[in-house]
């Protein structure tokens, strides 16, 4: 009989998995994008550059991390 | 290879001792002394000496005047007055840009012209590339025809268009006033404040549909002919298998398509420059012509680095997207 391999645990911790951040990451680019082109309010466009930086610096960290 | 059961060389033995004979003829023509070096260098250094030029060339023109214009966006620094005094005046340059309604206007003006310019060339787009894939008698020769805008440069599709659209000898005012009755000397296409914006729009998609056409039809020919087949045996009407097959298996490059247009409409300045400079007021005035004027027409150098940037982190982030999507699409 043969034994299957266990396979190693990662010791990443599962909320900080790729996946989920690098979505979290391009729906805050999307949403700063929005905002920085919309003709409703001001404040929305006032505060479009630093949620894309976030989202942009943010996705370029997440990707890093493994699956 | 010798042991090959026929017994005869193989062709690539034949090519190898070619290779050999002028591998050795190579080494005995380099000096010695060069040899040495060449000898003592990994095949990791050889790579790295091939691509140096390419690296360095990326960071002189490319990653160093964006540092650069990182460290202006910071300071009051005019370009007109070199000898100036330059002060780092933090964020003030981004917190004017970011609270400034003009160019909150600018924006719009660019949101107006992508929305309306990737709407229209993708719906027109797909629907040459789906006319394109039905295979017609002399479809290569539609294609052909149909690409040319595509291949011509903007200055002259620029300045093709701003003959058009003369109110007096204009072709396309002429037709326009044939259909609809008005006069063509009230067709101002590139003077009215309401028709500038549209006058651009129809250049633009005129001159990208193909573009657009060609990533669909890429899109229409990867489906399988079997899932029409297998739809045709479940007695799938067309309009079901366009909805449930076609649609679906090209959104993808639909998709790819949008965000590539997406990010060039986005930095669109030859086209708008040409036709209109921004005019009439500041109707056409999108984001890289009020760029332009900052930077080149009041001298703001520092003000229109940080306008610079930011537009930079939208182009980047609508990038990282593209990037995600692309890979989406290489992993069907």
């Amino acid at each position: 009989m043969t034994q299957q391999p266990i396979a190693k645990r990662s010791s990443w911790p599962r909320v900080l998995r790729r996946g989920l951040l690098e979505n979290i990451a391009i729906a805050l680019i999307g949403v700063g994008f929005l905002m920085l082109f919309q003709p409703f309010a001001l404040v929305l466009y006032t505060y479009s550059f630093i949620t894309m930086l976030v989202g942009t610096v943010m996705f370029i960290v997440v990707s890093k991390f493994p699956e | 290879m010798s042991d090959m059961p026929s017994g005869k060389p193989l062709v690539t033995d034949t090519n190898s001792s070619i290779l050999d004979r002028a591998a050795t003829a190579a080494a005995l023509a380099t000096p010695e002394p060069l040899a040495k070096k060449v000898r003592g260098l990994s095949d990791r250094m050889v790579a790295w000496i091939f691509i140096a030029p390419t690296i360095l060339l990326l960071l002189a023109i490319n990653i160093f005047p964006l540092i650069w214009a990182i460290q202006l966006s910071f300071t009051n620094y005019r370009a007109n007055r070199p000898n100036a005094e330059i002060k780092n005046i933090g964020l003030q340059n981004y917190s004017r840009i970011l609270n400034d309604a003009d160019t909150w206007i600018a924006m719009q003006a660019t949101a107006h012209f992508v929305f309306w310019t990737i709407a229209l060339q993708t719906l027109i787009g797909f629907t040459l590339a789906y006319l394109i894939d039905r295979k017609f008698r002399g479809h290569a020769f539609w294609t052909t025809v149909i690409l040319v805008p595509m291949m011509l440069s903007p200055a002259v599709v620029g300045n093709f268009w701003r003959f058009l659209y003369q109110p007096q000898i204009g072709l396309f005012t002429y037709i326009v006033s044939f259909f609809t009755g008005i006069p063509p000397t009230e067709i101002e296409m590139l003077s009215n404040v309401s028709l500038a914006p549209w006058s651009i729009i129809i250049v633009d998609t005129w001159m990208w549909t193909p573009y657009v056409m060609l990533i669909c039809l890429a899109g229409l020919r990867s489906i399988p002919d079997y899932i029409y087949e297998a739809a045709e045996v479940d007695r799938a009407s067309p309009w079901r298998q366009f909805w449930s097959i076609t649609l679906p298996m090209a959104l993808p490059f639909i998709m790819l398509a949008v965000l590539f247009r997406g990010i060039e409409n986005f930095k669109m300045f030859d086209m708008v420059n040409l036709l209109t400079g921004g005019g009439p007021g500041s109707t056409t005035e999108v984001a890289s012509i009020t760029l332009k004027r900052e930077a080149f027409e009041k001298w703001r150098t520092g003000y229109s680095s940080a306008f610079a940037i930011i537009l930079f982190v939208a182009v980047f982030g609508l990038a990282n997207i593209y990037v995600k999507v692309l890979n989406k699409v290489k992993n069907r």
